[in-house]
């Protein structure tokens, strides 16, 4: 357990250090508060316009920003380790293969959190103070909502990454699988869905539960049900508007998602050599 | 005294490469052996063998009292150092943050850290990014985190590669000082030069076998190799009859100085009628080196060797 938080808090101090935190946070706050600002650009006008659209185009934004994050962060984990020659190192060491990825994960981790949790507050409170006739109850909620979803889609790439990391043997080839996944569940998923809920003429009372395997329209779901004005700006969450699930299903679909990559990576490292 | 290391009939495969022979080994505790031999002669499987980096395919490993990757790995672990052959520590780290971070997880104390630092000469460099370091620092750190928690056994892959020679001798002149303390080592090196005025025995080792193991008089013994005259004087290449006399074939090297090798049992002779010899001014011997026993070990066919023993 010890040793597990001894590499937790170097990995994060690293986040610190390469300025990771502080660059998803700068690059969260300034976006999110472009989109608060511009949101109503595309209608002809400038300023706050509602908190409804304001979240559902944030969440848009961390779609695409946190995987991508994740990814970026954690690709080079375990191949990157091993090819500076600091894995075969560590398996020297008095500390497990479990306990090094769990650590690696808690401090990539708590870098996504920290980062997301600054960056969205940021814009959150700059929203409050600007902004005219914001209801802050509701932008609290749903930028609470927004903050831990996003903070748990982050987790999901990470996992991902960190499967990626321990099954190839080069920094370069993990780092094109990482862009082939985000490819993969941020962009292919949803048109394959789009087309079969097009092409589906009946039936398709399943579709909705296809949402639930990719962890990203998960995450949409969780932020975009509940706001009426949604249906009209995403095609993909409508698919979930006749209430075919428990709201409770599409977050524990996102903590299957990290748990099951997460498992398969630690039993891929223990089968490792390095 | 107990053995540290025991190898017994150990065979590594992978696939249908051998990587290590029916190997047996044994290490006894405050002993320094070198491990050489040519690349994938099986070094570092050895070594790998010994961290429990790798099980064996057969045979039987044991490390200070058990098999190094069960259960008695974790105690295990805290009582070796290991120096990989490739490290690049993180680079964007200090010195003394890398050094901090490896005895946290070994579970060392942390003044530990200085004084290592100091021990490998890095006290003014411990501030800066390892990023700054040149190979020869980096090397003594990779030593110095090796030498965190005072190990019992330490090994050291290829420890001294990149490093000029004065270096190397500081590098080994510390890791003397260890092993004068009790401290087993194993390692491997190519510079063998550098490695043979410490070195307990030596082992070589050919495609997973052991070519040949012992202390550098043994390995003499056994490979039988002549001991090198270097004779300084004048006109020494026309005596002919002298050198034919002595049934040794002269080397001329140049006008002043020929050289001539001499099998071990005939050096007293020899020299006994050269210091007779009015125009001689001056007699270089040299034994056998290391490299060139290992030279000698290596390129034996290898039946020959089968049953060489230490």
């Amino acid at each position: 357990m010890k040793a597990m938080f001894i590499v937790a808090a170097k990995e994060f101090q690293d986040g610190l250090r390469n300025r990771w935190v502080l660059a998803i946070t700068v690059i969260l706050a300034v976006l999110a508060m472009g989109i608060a600002y511009f949101g109503a650009a595309a209608s002809g006008g400038l300023g706050f316009t509602s908190l409804a659209t304001t979240l559902v185009s944030l969440s848009t934004l961390a779609v695409f920003l946190i995987p991508l994050i994740a990814l970026m962060l954690a690709y080079d984990a375990v191949v990157g380790e091993q090819e500076a020659g600091t894995l075969l190192l560590l398996l020297t060491y008095p500390i497990s293969r479990s306990a090094l990825m769990f650590g690696k994960f808690f401090g990539h981790g708590m870098i996504l959190a920290v980062a997301t949790l600054l960056g969205f507050g940021i814009a959150g409170m700059v929203i409050a103070l600007g902004a005219e006739g914001v209801p802050l109850i509701q932008l609290t909620v749903g930028l609470a909502r927004l903050i831990a979803s996003s903070v748990l889609l982050g987790w999901v790439f990470l996992a991902f990454a960190y499967l990626i990391s321990v099954t190839v043997t080069e920094k370069a080839r993990a780092a094109g699988l990482a862009l082939g996944v985000w490819f993969l569940f941020v962009l292919v998923f949803d048109l394959v869905l789009l087309a079969l809920l097009v092409g589906v003429k009946q039936g398709g009372d399943w579709l909705p539960y296809l949402m639930l395997l990719n962890p990203t329209d998960s995450f949409r779901l969780i932020n975009l049900s509940g706001f009426d004005s949604t249906q009209l700006e995403s095609g993909i969450a409508a698919i979930a508007q006749q209430g075919a699930f428990h709201s409770a299903w599409p977050p524990l679909a996102m903590l299957v998602w990290v748990v099951v990559p997460l498992l398969l990576a630690v039993r891929r490292f223990h089968r490792h050599t390095a | 005294m107990n053995p540290v290391i025991e190898l017994q009939r150990v065979t590594k495969r992978h696939g249908a490469l051998v990587r290590l022979a029916e190997m047996d080994l044994t290490i006894k505790e405050g002993e320094m052996l070198a491990l050489l031999g040519h690349n994938g002669a099986g070094k570092t499987t050895i070594m790998k063998l010994i961290l429990g980096l790798i099980a064996p395919s057969s045979g039987h490993v044991d490390v200070l009292g058990g098999a190094p990757d069960g259960p008695h790995a974790e105690r295990l672990r805290r009582q070796l150092g290991y120096l990989p052959e490739n490290v690049t520590f993180y680079e964007q780290l200090t010195g003394r943050e890398v050094l901090t971070y490896f005895a946290r997880l070994k579970r060392a104390d942390r003044h530990q850290v200085t004084v290592l630092l100091e021990r490998v000469g890095l006290v003014e460099a411990a501030d800066r990014r390892v990023k700054t370091y040149s190979k020869g620092m980096r090397q003594r750190l990779g030593l110095a985190q090796a030498l965190l928690g005072s190990p019992r056994l330490l090994l050291l892959d290829e420890p001294t590669t990149g490093l000029d020679p004065a270096a190397t001798r500081d590098f080994y002149q510390a890791v003397k000082a260890l092993r004068d303390n009790g401290c087993t080592v194993l390692l491997s090196s190519h510079v063998l030069p550098g490695i043979e005025p410490y070195i307990d025995r030596a082992l070589i080792l050919g495609k997973g076998r052991r070519l040949a193991l012992g202390s550098l008089k043994q390995l003499r013994e056994e490979a039988q190799l002549p001991l090198t005259f270097r004779i300084h004087g004048t006109l020494l290449a026309m005596q002919s009859q002298l050198w034919k006399a002595m049934s040794l074939e002269p080397i001329p090297i140049n006008e002043r100085c020929v050289e001539v090798n001499v099998p071990a049992e005939n050096k007293m002779q020899v020299l006994r009628q050269l210091t007779t010899m009015p125009n001689i001014d001056d007699i270089e011997l040299s034994p056998p080196t290391l490299e060139h026993l290992y030279t000698h070990f290596s390129t034996r066919p290898a039946s020959l060797t089968l049953g060489a023993s230490a």
